[in-house]
């Protein structure tokens, strides 16, 4: 019989925080920009220059620690990582080794109504490295490569798990929930696709049963929630199939390919790596206050959880709606915002869940970037309700609303969506289909209940959705 | 033998130094006099005392988050051995 | 009647005040005798005359009342090549910044322009202040000027080698385990290390960051007292420097010591101390306790263990502090194809015996198996050292011991490491314990110049320069300049 493996799975999540400026130095934190342009002889490494710690960066980590139900530490302190590397212009990272700021938390993630706390093994403080630009098409073949510094020094956060996790599903829920949990906090922008939010996993596997954990591979490259799950389910099959095979798994670092959808060696060398951690001594250690703790916790905004208590209570939304609605805090202050102006929750609801996200999926956007508003959503429903449009033709009105931005009303009438529930004028058509489909007529009377709907849509086809479908019900239950 | 011909190798090795057979040799042999010296160090015992992080009794120097003046692109790469299209520029990696 | 170059700061303001002398006047006699002497003193690695006679120019411009108000107006100076000037070369005494234009300046010099000295140039030290000879200068080593044949002490050697050979009037050094204090004692001048964090390290080109500080070399405590109100206070750029008030130090300068406690360790008397020095010392304790003070031994039980401490400590920053020159944003980048080989090629050709020496001891230091019984094994008898500091200072006002165990020496006379280390066993416990000390001349040995230092609290060197300025006063050895003119025909 084959084994039964178990996989064994933890998260290195680096995230940048959207301070205005640099943790060591005061140059903008800025996304983009022209290469080297905000940069200063701090961040350049030149010689003679000292690090001098950005307070806000020292807050966002407490309140990450905070959400993330860490233990704040007291002393803490930055310690130097010394490696090599022509992105890192004083090649040590000014890091935090053995006195991070926060340690010892969890976060709860649910899968299928499941509950599961996955472990926080700490949180610490660190800078980025610059950014390498390679000449050719891979860095193998790069004939040369550049170096832009304006990366260098962005304060970092990086949030350990534990190896809590046991499954790929597993593993891409946390990293939303985190993702959620760091937007609601409002510390970070979270986009993995600029490189603001980065993941590394852990992966190994073991015989069910089995409490010794298993030789661990890292992976590296994923750029989204889908390539982290791809690729640490292709990590299990492979270290199963060389298990199985009497393979060896070597503890290593593996790059994912999006493109073949396969983890690739990068290097073995991790023998060689002695990142000789000491105390930063250009830098005093912290002395946390427990009274600046308690008011950052004061000021904690409303995290997810609370958010979908909240949304379960007071909307009565059922569990799945109220998972989903607050899982990006702007989609549940979209939703929250809708429903102000349209109070019946399960409606806007299922309009946000439904329609709406589904258009924004579609186009790969953040409900950030969508063009349909709060008030223009809960205009719509209203023209619903006052019958100007039918469920149906709101449908089309919403995608009109999110391709170009304008507002209900306007679609409506430019392009003659208006329901129509003159009883004289749907006569004729209803009249028109009766006398077309004899033979459906027939079947009707005969019994057959679903013939009705064959008549209702013809009705509407020939008004192009546009009859109301409760008059065309109406109208054909008396003809018949 | 406090420390071997390998170590002082692989010491050089991890700051990017190479030494030359007779350099590796002249190291050894004078980084072991260093640390026998050192060794007296371990007459005391220090199970009891606290390494000392910092000599002041400073703590939580910190500035504001506040964007500052930093330098323009060609004061930054005034000094670069090589630069290209605003770039540091570095031969390629192996 | 002395030349202009050969006065002090205070003498040289009561003329320039008064208007007896321009700035121009002063500094052209500076950059005579640099011209007469430095070919063979080899004090400095770079010169700036004409920027320094357009400053001159500019501040005679401005009047001399206006001059009078700047504490050092119109006094020329010279800087370590270690703290940076924004387009002016800073080499560190290294290959690898033979050709390095900072783009900014280091917090000294503009502390220093804002007071109206005025810069003559960038002086010689031991390849980034690893040395107490600047005999590892990459460049050329820089002689004593009391005998060209010897060295002048280091790191800041090119530093004091100006001063003392009149070249300038004053200079600034740094001093991470005795830099400042030993050539300041091989050449006869005061020297002042002050209290880790008065001074700002901002643009100084680090060797050890938890050691480095920043001080004067001056021709007499006046002076030091002088340079130091106006280069002292905090900065926020180096998050260890310390908002303390800056006392005017001059107003410590008092002839009298009358019941200042001052502690003599033992330990400092150690086998390695020439005993012509140590009579000396001895017979400075008894000229203090003339002077009023109380003079009585003292022990600090750690001592022995400092110079392995501070060698494992400042090698173990150094190796970590020195990592960022490496070809790619500035300094000196060997040719090669690939990345690797070129950062192997610029660090090994670029970086002299010494600092590789130390860079390797430091990582071994740090290097994963070694940590707990080096670096922080180190780092807890610095906690030790300390200990033995705040205990005597619970008694005493003041501790007193020789600056270096012996006189400057030959070139090339130390070739092993481990003596020329040991050259600093007075004056590098004080780093590791952050503690400020000055280093005045007590007499010769056959006409070179010995050393005695005084220890302080923490933020006492108003204490430091009354001692140093009541035991000056009463002597004449301050007042006597080598012999450089035949030398230099």
């Amino acid at each position: 019989m084959a084994t039964d493996y178990e996989a064994v799975i933890g998260l290195e999540v680096h995230v940048e925080l959207k301070t205005k400026s640099k943790i060591f130095c005061s140059c903008p934190t800025t996304f983009g920009g022209e290469s080297n342009t905000h940069v200063c002889p701090g961040c350049l490494g030149l010689p003679g220059v000292l690090p001098v710690l950005n307070r806000k960066v020292v807050e966002y980590a407490i309140k990450a620690g905070l959400a993330l139900n860490c233990e704040i530490a007291e002393f803490t302190k930055f310690d130097r990582k010394n490696y090599h590397y022509p992105d890192l212009p004083k090649n040590y990272q000014l890091s935090q080794f053995d006195l991070p700021i926060c340690q010892q938390g969890y976060l709860e993630i649910e899968i299928n109504d499941n509950q599961k706390k996955i472990g926080i093994n700490r949180i610490h403080m660190e800078e980025d490295a610059g950014k390498l630009v390679h000449q050719g098409d891979n860095i193998a073949r790069a004939e040369y490569s550049l170096v832009d510094c304006n990366r260098s020094s962005v304060p970092l956060l990086e949030i350990v798990s534990e190896p809590d996790m046991r499954s790929a599903e597993e593993a891409r829920v946390y990293l939303e929930k985190l993702k959620a949990i760091l937007e609601y906090l409002d510390i970070s922008d979270c986009k993995m696709e600029e490189g603001s939010l980065r993941c590394d996993a852990n992966v190994s596997i073991r015989p069910r049963g089995q409490r010794t954990l298993g030789t661990k591979t890292e992976i590296k490259n994923m750029n989204s929630f889908r390539s982290l799950q791809r690729a640490v389910e292709y990590e299990i099959e492979r270290q199963i199939d060389a298990k199985e095979a009497g393979e060896p798994i070597v503890q290593e670092t593996r790059g994912w390919d999006e493109v073949t959808g396969v983890t690739l060696s990068m290097r073995s060398k991790e023998e060689a790596d002695d990142y000789r951690y000491f105390p930063e001594p250009d830098l005093p250690p912290l002395r946390i206050d427990r009274a600046w703790v308690e008011e950052l916790q004061q000021q904690q905004p409303e995290l997810p959880a609370a958010r979908k208590e909240r949304f379960i209570q007071d909307y009565g939304l059922p569990n799945y709606d109220a998972e989903i609605l607050t899982n990006s805090r702007a989609l549940a202050d979209f939703y929250e915002a809708s429903c102000s102006l349209y109070p019946n929750p399960k409606v806007v609801s299922n309009w946000v869940m439904g329609e709406l996200l589904h258009l924004l999926n579609a186009e790969n956007l953040e409900i950030t970037q969508s063009r349909v508003t709060p008030e223009r959503l809960a205009e719509m429903l209203q023209l619903i309700d006052k019958g100007t449009i039918s469920g149906k033709l709101a449908k089309t009105v919403l995608e009109e609303m999110f391709k170009t931005g304008q507002p209900p009303q306007a679609i409506v009438q430019a392009k003659g969506l208006v329901q129509i529930t003159d009883e004289s004028a749907l006569t004729i058509v209803v009249d028109q289909v009766l006398e077309a489909n004899p033979k459906v007529v027939e079947d009707y009377r005969k019994g057959k209940g679903k013939a009705l709907g064959f008549l209702v849509g013809q009705v509407m086809k020939q008004t192009r959705g546009q009859a109301s479908p409760e008059v065309v019900n109406r109208l054909l239950k008396t003809r018949l | 033998m406090i420390i071997s011909h390998e170590q002082v190798e692989t010491m050089a090795f991890l700051n990017q130094i190479e030494l030359s057979a007779e350099e590796k040799e002249q190291y050894t042999a004078q980084l072991n006099v260093i640390l026998k010296y050192a060794r007296i160090l371990e007459q005391l015992d220090t199970s009891q005392v606290a390494p000392m992080i910092h000599v002041l009794p400073l703590y939580n120097v910190w500035r504001e988050d506040e964007v500052g003046v930093g330098l323009d692109r060609e004061q930054a790469l005034q000094n670069a051995p090589e630069s290209e299209e605003g770039y540091f520029k570095v031969p390629r990696i192996l | 009647m002395a030349k202009l170059n050969q006065l002090t700061i205070h003498a040289l303001r009561d003329l320039l005040d008064s208007g007896q002398v321009s700035p121009t006047e002063v500094l052209d006699a500076c950059l005579k005798r640099i011209e007469q002497v430095d070919p063979q003193v080899k004090a400095f690695i770079t010169l700036i005359p004409e920027a320094a006679r357009a400053r001159a120019k500019q501040l005679e411009d401005l009047g001399k009342d206006k001059l009078a108000t700047h504490s050092l107006a119109g006094i020329p100076f010279a800087l370590k090549d270690n703290l940076c000037t924004k387009g002016i070369l800073t080499t560190c005494a290294s290959r690898m910044l033979a050709n390095f234009i900072p783009p900014y300046d280091s917090a000294m010099v503009e502390k220093l322009e804002a007071a109206c000295a005025i810069t003559i140039g960038k002086a010689n030290l031991d390849e980034f202040s690893m040395g107490s000879s600047t005999e590892t200068s990459s460049f050329f080593p820089t002689a004593n000027p009391w005998d060209l044949e010897r060295v002048p002490g280091g790191s800041s050697g090119g530093s004091a080698a100006a001063v003392a050979a009149d070249e300038v009037i004053f200079a600034l050094g740094s001093d991470a385990g005795g830099s400042l204090r030993i050539p300041a004692a091989f050449c006869g001048l005061v020297g002042m290390k002050p209290t880790y964090g008065r001074v700002s390290r901002y643009g100084l080109i680090s060797y050890a960051p938890s050691l480095d500080q920043i001080g004067p070399l001056t021709k007499d405590v006046t002076d030091c007292a002088l340079v130091l109100n106006t280069i002292a206070g905090h900065d926020a750029r180096d998050a260890n420097s310390v908002p303390v008030e800056v006392p005017d130090y001059t107003s410590f300068l008092k002839e009298d010591l009358q019941g200042l406690r001052i502690g003599v360790p033992r330990e400092y008397f150690f086998p390695g101390l020439d005993p012509r020095v140590k009579e000396l010392v001895q017979k400075a304790l008894l000229r203090l306790e003339e002077l009023g003070a109380i003079c009585e031994e003292v022990s600090l039980p750690h001592t022995e263990y400092a110079l392995p401490v501070y060698h494992l400590i400042s090698t173990a920053e150094a190796s970590s502090t020195l990592a960022r020159y490496d070809g790619v944003n500035y300094g000196y980048r060997a040719a090669a194809d690939d990345l690797d080989t070129m950062l192997q090629k610029t660090r090994t050709e670029a970086f002299g015996p010494e600092v590789k020496r130390r860079i390797i001891l430091g990582t071994y230091a740090l290097s994963s198996g070694c940590y707990d019984a080096y670096y922080l094994k180190a780092q807890k008898v610095r906690t030790l050292i300390k200990q033995d500091f705040d205990q005597a200072f619970a008694q005493y006002d003041l501790l007193v011991s020789p600056t270096a165990p012996g006189v400057a020496f030959s070139f090339g006379e130390k070739e092993d490491p481990l003596s020329m280390y040991l050259l600093d066993f007075c004056t590098n416990p004080l780093n590791l314990a952050g503690l400020p000390g000055i280093s005045i001349p007590c007499g010769f040995i056959q006409k070179m110049p010995v050393g005695l230092q005084f220890i302080g609290r923490p933020f006492s060197e108003g204490t430091l320069l009354q001692a140093a300025y009541a035991y000056e006063q009463s002597t004449e050895w301050h007042r006597q300049k080598p012999d450089l003119d035949n030398d230099c025909i």
